[in-house]
């Protein structure tokens, strides 16, 4: 049918075209139905996991969340010159620090910063115990001065207001605290930063703020009737002695009485002498260079580790030579598992061209003993292996009964790169079996007749006939192969000693051991790039389109 | 801060003691250990009373004890954890804690007082090593030796472990700097009370490697407990380290001619922790099974199953005889006297700080 304008239409009336399209579009709809399962199962369980992970290895935002303030302050500070740091640093690392203390995420920036430097998991433990007592001298004044400031509800009226339109939700402090404690913490509802204090007593009143929020958010207690931080106490004491006190609200007598009686220990007190007397090391040049320079939200830093090298406050350098480790596993991993694949192919072959021409009974019998260690535990064949393989092992055992070698010089065949290049063949050989005879079987056996037929020798028929139409088959076993063993871990691990551990063994060291998780995703991602560039490498030379699984 | 840790501290009594009552305890927990013997030795001397106590309560456990941190940290990150009491080695217990992961402990508040009437901070003593760390057991590290191959003079002191002459042979030492470095610093003459200062400095770790270097064709080097036994059974090394626990079994129960040697054993805790961040309930629960399997006879009975000595000072004189082989069991603990001549004691915070620099060392020592 054709309308008025000459369009094909169908029966409804509708452009054709456009039916048809819908129809399809109906039948695309329903083909992506069905594979949404499966997309959604690999997008969630596959490809998020790895992104999540290769994202880690660049990721480092725990200092700048962690101590905020310092890492500001420190920007002004050069690492090449011979100076410490300047008040201003050490007194936003006080309250940082005490914040970080009190929220507990002190500690695991110390574990962080001591993949980088050894020492600081101590130097940030240690320190965290040791600030309630920084200022006592101070506190204690204060203490003596008025005794107002032991009473909770004091503290808080001057802070904290009802009134909405004198107060604030005190922005800046809420944004600091919620940064060092990794959660919104909030002032409790219907409480305001009292403008008054905040202007008068900024640093008193940024602290309190942050108190109160903490006591609200975390602890889940009224802030008017917990007894304020050590770091309340200074912030004030460093207010009050800041100038003339302008502040004439609530308990200003009393803050006057207090200001009178601080001024001489605060002369006294620094925060740098303070956190110097802690531990010396925090005016050691590298401790505070190691902030500075992991003190970006991002960083090269797992990667340069991954590669031997190291991030320093004077760029990347080569790490000593008796921690260089990663290059030389990573050297190790390719070229054995390239000696894994060839010897994968050495043994494959002759098995797989023997069960495809052999009649199918023989070749079903091969094909089971060749899948019977395949469907046994992999750690029990691995284990049969170390019995097998060492020193008092069979093979051992027997080479000394027949004399081919004396009990005093027994080879070793376990623990070493021997054993995992033994081991790991065996397990991996059926993975290039499988392919390799699938293919052999659609090799019609006719072309060898023929060549034969043509005079060509056993050999040449062999080599110039057989032997190209099987390599699609050697191509999708070693693929298969040496992908597999460039990631296997629990076998390197069993019998690989200490000369036979691939880069894997490393990986999981640091994701279950050591927590090093963004080294962790860097050499993982680092081995991932390998593949996929020998992969390519792979197509390029040989054509991934002349890969075949089956005949 | 302090006021308020105290203030904290007694929300968490009022949770453990008074204000949750049986009925506000969940009644599921799942507890996660170490597997084989040891976790046999768990389940026997605290679950089965534990459980027989509190019917309706059932306990499973997950033997994941050698990736606790690891999954601890991933189950935090997914805001699911699903463990309550988790078994962990003193160090990673600190990691742990360190990491805001597991839960900080009043022990005084939270765990039974000794039967000898001490407080559980006395009781325990120093090896409450962690605010967060309870702890169950002391074991060693220490070696056994063929006794078939070390000829008619064994091994007496652990620095025979470095005399290739006298005892020619393979040895198998932990893949791990940790009580290696120390052993082979006091081989080299240094004394116990300077080690740690001497390894702090690049010469010392240097001069422990050098030692090492002396041995190092002549190691096996193993990562599971289970490696060494099977090295001495099999005779392919005349001496080795392990825990003690597995050469008890290896020497009394599978009757294997093997020996202790205790010089220098190297003592560790391992002990209990809970997750932070349970839900009230789960808490509760959690608290209530620590106090009762941390208590003075239930430590002295898991030295029933396996000898390990138990870490309170009051459960020493409780420990009796091993329930199947009869055999008294005090002379088989790293703590008895004549075993602990000479030992001494994994310096956690020291290793805290120098794990990732020497283990990088190691590493690459080993590979080259």
């Amino acid at each position: 049918m054709t309308d008025a304008n000459g369009t094909i239409v169908a029966a409804d009336g509708r452009p054709l075209k456009a039916s048809l399209n819908r129809a399809l579009r109906r039948e695309k709809m329903r083909a992506f139905l069905l594979i949404l399962p499966l997309l959604a199962f690999v997008m969630l369980s596959f490809i998020a996991p790895i992104f999540d992970m290769l994202f880690r290895s660049v990721q480092d935002d725990i200092t700048s969340r962690t101590l905020p303030q310092t890492v500001i302050a420190l920007d002004d500070w050069d690492y090449e010159g011979t100076e410490i740091p300047s008040e201003a640093v050490y007194e936003a690392l006080y309250y940082d620090m005490f914040f970080a203390a009190e929220a507990k995420k002190h500690t695991a920036l110390g574990s962080r910063l001591n993949y980088e430097t050894t020492g600081m998991s101590s130097l940030f433990r240690q320190t965290g115990r040791s600030l309630d007592d920084m200022g006592e001298d101070v506190i204690e004044a204060m203490e003596d001065a008025s005794e107002a400031l032991d009473d909770s509800a004091f503290w808080a009226s001057i802070f904290l207001t009802q009134d909405s339109s004198a107060g604030s939700n005190a922005a800046a402090a809420r944004a600091w605290a919620s940064s060092i404690a990794d959660m919104e913490l909030r002032l409790p509802a219907g409480a305001y930063l009292s403008d008054a204090a905040a202007e008068t007593l900024p640093n008193a009143a940024r602290q309190y703020a942050a108190f109160a929020m903490f006591t609200h958010s975390v602890d889940e207690d009224v802030p008017a009737e917990e007894d304020p931080w050590e770091s309340v106490w200074l912030a004030l004491a460093e207010d009050l002695t800041a100038g003339d006190l302008s502040y004439d609200g609530v308990g200003a007598e009393e803050l006057a009485a207090v200001q009178a009686a601080v001024t001489a220990p605060m002369a006294d007190f620094t925060y740098t002498a303070a956190f110097l007397d802690q531990d010396e090391d925090w005016a050691d040049r590298e401790v505070i260079g190691t902030i500075k320079t992991f003190s970006s939200p991002y960083t090269a830093g797992y990667f340069l580790t991954a590669v031997d090298l190291e991030l320093t406050p004077a760029g990347a350098q080569a790490v000593d030579e008796d921690v260089q480790i990663y290059i030389t596993l990573f050297w190790r991993t390719l070229w054995m598992s390239m000696t894994i694949t060839f010897s994968c192919i050495l043994l494959g072959y002759p098995i797989a061209w023997l069960m495809a021409n052999l009649p199918d009974r023989k070749a079903n019998l091969i094909m089971i003993l060749v899948l019977l260690p395949f469907w046994t535990s992999l750690l029990v064949r691995t284990s049969a292996w170390k019995v097998l393989l060492q020193q008092q092992g069979v093979i051992n055992d027997t080479l000394v009964w027949i004399g081919l070698v004396g009990d005093g010089s027994r080879l070793a065949l376990i623990n070493n790169a021997t054993g995992t290049i033994i081991a790991m063949t065996h397990i991996l050989l059926p993975f290039m079996i499988l392919p390799l005879y699938s293919v052999m079987k659609g090799i019609p056996p006719s072309y060898l007749r023929a060549a034969k037929s043509l005079g060509a020798t056993d050999w040449t028929a062999f080599w110039r006939v057989y032997f190209p139409q099987s390599v699609p088959g050697i191509g999708a076993g070693c693929i298969l192969v040496f992908i597999l063993s460039i990631g296997y871990y629990i076998t390197p691990e069993i019998v690989g000693g200490t000369k036979g551990v691939f880069i894997s063994n490393r990986i999981a060291f640091h994701i279950s051991s050591s927590l090093n998780w963004g080294l962790a995703a860097a050499l993982g991602s680092i081995l991932l790039v390998v593949v996929l560039g020998l992969y390519w490498a792979y197509d390029r030379i040989v054509g991934i389109d002349n890969v075949k699984l089956g005949g | 801060m302090r006021k308020s840790i105290a203030l904290g501290t007694s929300a968490i009594v009022a949770i453990a003691g008074f204000a949750y009552a049986e009925g506000h305890m969940a009644s599921d927990m799942t507890l996660v250990s170490w597997g084989g013997a040891y976790q046999a030795s768990q389940q026997k001397a605290y679950v089965e009373p534990y459980v027989a106590n509190n019917p309706g309560v059932t306990a499973v456990w997950d033997e994941s004890s050698s990736e606790a941190v690891a999954k601890l940290r991933a189950m935090n990150e997914a805001g699911n954890v699903t463990w309550d009491v988790v078994d962990v080695v003193a160090a990673d217990a600190i990691r742990l804690c360190d990491e805001g992961l597991a839960m900080e402990i009043d022990h005084d508040e939270i765990l039974a007082p000794g039967d000898d009437g001490s407080s559980a901070t006395d009781d325990f003593g120093d090896l409450i090593v962690s605010d967060c760390f309870v702890p169950q057991i002391v074991y060693s590290t220490t070696f056994g030796y063929r006794d078939d191959l070390v000829g008619d003079t064994p091994p007496t002191s652990v620095c025979d472990v470095y005399d290739l002459e006298a005892y020619p042979g393979m040895r198998s030492l932990e893949r791990n700097p940790i009580a290696n470095l120390e052993w082979a610093l006091i081989c080299d003459g240094v004394d116990i009370a300077d080690v740690y200062d001497v390894l702090e400095t690049e010469e010392g770790q240097d001069r422990a490697f050098a030692k090492l270097d002396t041995i190092k064709d002549n190691v096996i080097w193993w990562s599971a407990g289970a490696d060494t036994p099977q090295l001495l059974a099999d005779g392919e090394i005349v001496m080795g380290s392990t825990y003690n626990g597995r050469l008890f079994s290896l020497i009394e129960e599978q009757d294997q001619p093997v020996s202790m040697l205790w010089d220098w054993q190297m003592f560790d805790l391992d002990g209990w922790i809970i997750p932070a961040g349970l839900s009230p309930e789960r808490e509760a629960r959690a608290l209530d099974f620590l106090r009762f399997a941390t208590d003075t006879q239930r430590l002295a009975d898991q030295a029933k199953y396996i000898s390990y000595g138990p870490a309170r000072a009051s459960s020493a004189p409780l420990v009796s005889t091993h329930a199947e082989l009869g055999i008294e069991m005090a002379p088989h603990m790293p703590t008895d006297p004549a075993n602990s001549q000479n030992t001494f004691l994994f310096n956690y915070e020291w290793w805290a700080d120098y794990r990732d620099d020497l283990d990088a060392k190691f590493q690459a020592w080993l590979a080259q």
